[in-house]
């Protein structure tokens, strides 16, 4: 998922220069690759998404609300909620202190810190959830420890919410430093100068410069915690009205057949999705117009 | 506290040692300790047991299809993202921005969603596997469908890696060449691509590494047959169903060690890309 991340959030100015008609380059191929792009993108994004719906709908309304009332269907979207509920605030605050130490200072060894922090980006989910078997599972580190206090971690909600924080680790992080490395120190060493406080500095300075960004983090963290379905599935066990999340309940109504269910609660999550889409485009929209503002104001050299 | 009289400049700013020291802390306790037991756990192995469990044949013919469909996979984002990446940025056409949003749906998509609507589409009676049916193609339950799902996976990392390249990129060099007589072909490839190149390989060892621990959009589509259609990961997923840890274990540090791999690349070419947009 970095490409999104290391694109960082205050992109170049979209469309900054208007769009040119470029006599060298004939018409035909112009509608061409543009032809060429859509059919790439109706085939692999609008044919999918319009099918979740499609098939989520497919024995009408009755069935569909049936099927995310089912109890085992609220239970799995409250697993769901409280799992992102724990990890995003958590890896909140984990963003933020690790953007203020790497953005606001210098110190060695930042750049292998900064790789670091991506590493859960790059471990495939299933080793995600494997690592915690390793650990707390019955051969595990703290196997026989757990089994003799009777602390369940494996295959029960805390299992669950620690995949859920491995998996979203990175997110926060990876869009506030180089937010916070654009924008400086200049305005906070001002607060500091007149006599802030580090607290006041951070809430009153620090915190209306990178609203944005940290919501467009916790968005994207939010819905890869909701999502998640590789680590999730290795830890949870898949107990019924228990353990399972919502993708991993889609799997399991899936695999019984039971396809309106299972398009049922995914189109809960596609609808997620699309939430988190309208919500980034917008957030992406609002920085763009500030940045020229700045522009406008400050650096305009052309 | 030295706020008002700072002994040297950049340490005017405090929470240097708690925001520092709460990061490792946390980076320690829920990445790198975890990650390394995987590490300790084949210490804990002979070299024999390793290496014959990484390379059973059943293993073997997982690692083809992994790597070989995520590199079909990626190459498939190369051209096709890269066109999408060129129309997004260089043309206006009605819907533009809504199409631009929608790109990134496979990153905000549940992968077990992906999954499961990609195998309904593709399997026989399925919107689009109908028609394939009759040419005789078939995708859903073959390695063809593996490379749908990791083509869908990875759909976004090229665009969203070329696409900034290409905004920045400056027409008047086209313009120029253009009007010294280059013929659009030679245009491309003798000043359109070599700008956008570190951006494209970026973007397709980004979809590469994703596709290859992809799991959850894999394996409704995959048929999961040893041997014709089972991915590492599900081979992963196996053997701790068999609670063979070792051997789970053994294969997830050979992913790991690809991953990482794949990770100093991406860092590589990413230093190559932010250098030669430098430079101009």
């Amino acid at each position: 998922m970095s490409a999104v991340l290391d694109k960082p959030v205050v992109a170049a100015p979209r469309a900054a220069r208007p769009v040119k008609t470029n006599a060298f380059e004939p018409n035909w191929v112009r509608y061409t690759l543009i032809g060429i792009a859509l059919a790439f993108l109706t085939l692999f994004l609008f044919v999918p998404l319009v099918a979740v719906f499609a098939e989520a709908l497919k024995k009408g309304w009755d069935t569909y609300l049936a099927s995310i009332l089912d109890p085992d269907a609220i239970s799995a979207i409250k697993l769901t909620l409280i799992a992102a509920g724990i990890a995003v605030p958590l890896n909140l605050v984990f963003g933020v202190a690790a953007a203020w130490a790497i953005a606001k200072f210098e110190f060695r060894g930042k750049s292998i810190l900064l790789t670091l922090i991506d590493l859960p980006f790059s471990v495939s989910p299933v080793i995600a959830g494997l690592i915690y078997v390793l650990i707390f599972g019955a051969q595990g580190w703290f196997g026989q420890w757990l089994m003799d206090h009777d602390v369940k971690i494996l295959f029960a909600v805390p299992g669950i919410v620690l995949a859920t924080i491995f998996i979203t680790f990175p997110f926060v992080a990876r869009e506030l430093i180089p937010l916070m490395q654009q924008q400086g120190n200049e305005e906070e060493e001002a607060a500091l100068v007149l006599g802030a406080s580090g607290w006041q500095t951070f809430r009153r300075v620090t915190l209306p410069n990178i609203k944005w960004g940290l919501l467009y983090g916790v968005i994207l963290c939010n819905a890869r915690a909701m999502g998640e379905f590789g680590a999730v599935s290795v830890v949870s066990g898949h107990i019924r009205g228990e353990t399972n999340t919502m993708p991993l309940q889609v799997e399991i109504l899936y695999n019984e057949y039971n396809f309106t269910a299972a398009f049922a609660i995914a189109s809960l999550l596609a609808l997620l999705a699309l939430v988190t889409l309208a919500i980034k485009s917008f957030i992406e929209w609002r920085l763009h117009l500030s940045m020229r503002a700045d522009a406008g104001t400050t650096e305009r050299t052309e | 506290m030295n706020l008002i009289q700072p002994r040297a400049p950049g340490r005017v700013i405090p929470g240097f040692g708690l925001s520092l020291g709460f990061t490792i802390f946390y980076l320690a306790l829920i990445v790198l300790i975890p990650l390394s037991a995987v590490f300790l756990k084949t210490f804990t192995m002979t070299w024999e047991a390793f290496w014959s469990a990484v390379t059973s044949e059943r293993v073997i013919a997982s690692y083809k299809l992994s790597f070989g469909a995520s590199l079909i996979a990626a190459s498939l984002n190369v051209v096709f993202g890269g066109i999408v990446a060129w129309v997004l940025v260089r043309y206006k056409f009605p819907g533009k921005r809504f199409i631009d949003a929608l790109v990134d749906l496979p990153f905000a998509l549940p992968t077990a969603v992906a999954g499961i609507t990609l195998t309904a589409l593709y399997s026989n009676n399925g919107w689009i596997g109908k028609y394939l049916e009759q040419f005789g193609i078939k995708v859903a339950f073959t390695p063809l469908g593996v490379v749908v799902a990791l083509t869908f996976i990875g759909l976004p990392f090229v665009v969203r890696t070329v696409q900034p390249v290409l905004e920045e990129a400056e027409r008047e060099l086209e313009e120029a060449a253009a009007s010294l007589g280059a013929s659009p072909l030679q245009t491309f490839f003798r000043v359109i691509l070599p700008t956008i190149i570190p951006a494209l390989l970026t973007g397709f060892a980004l979809a590469f590494a994703r596709a290859t621990g992809e799991y959850g959009s894999v394996i409704f589509i995959a048929g999961n047959l040893p041997m014709v259609s089972e991915i590492t990961p599900l081979f992963i997923i196996t053997k701790l169903e068999q609670y063979d840890y070792a051997g789970a274990t053994a294969i997830a540090v050979v992913m790991l060690v690809v991953s990482f791999i794949l990770l100093l690349t991406i860092n590589l070419l990413q230093a190559w890309t932010r250098r030669r947009a430098g430079k101009k």
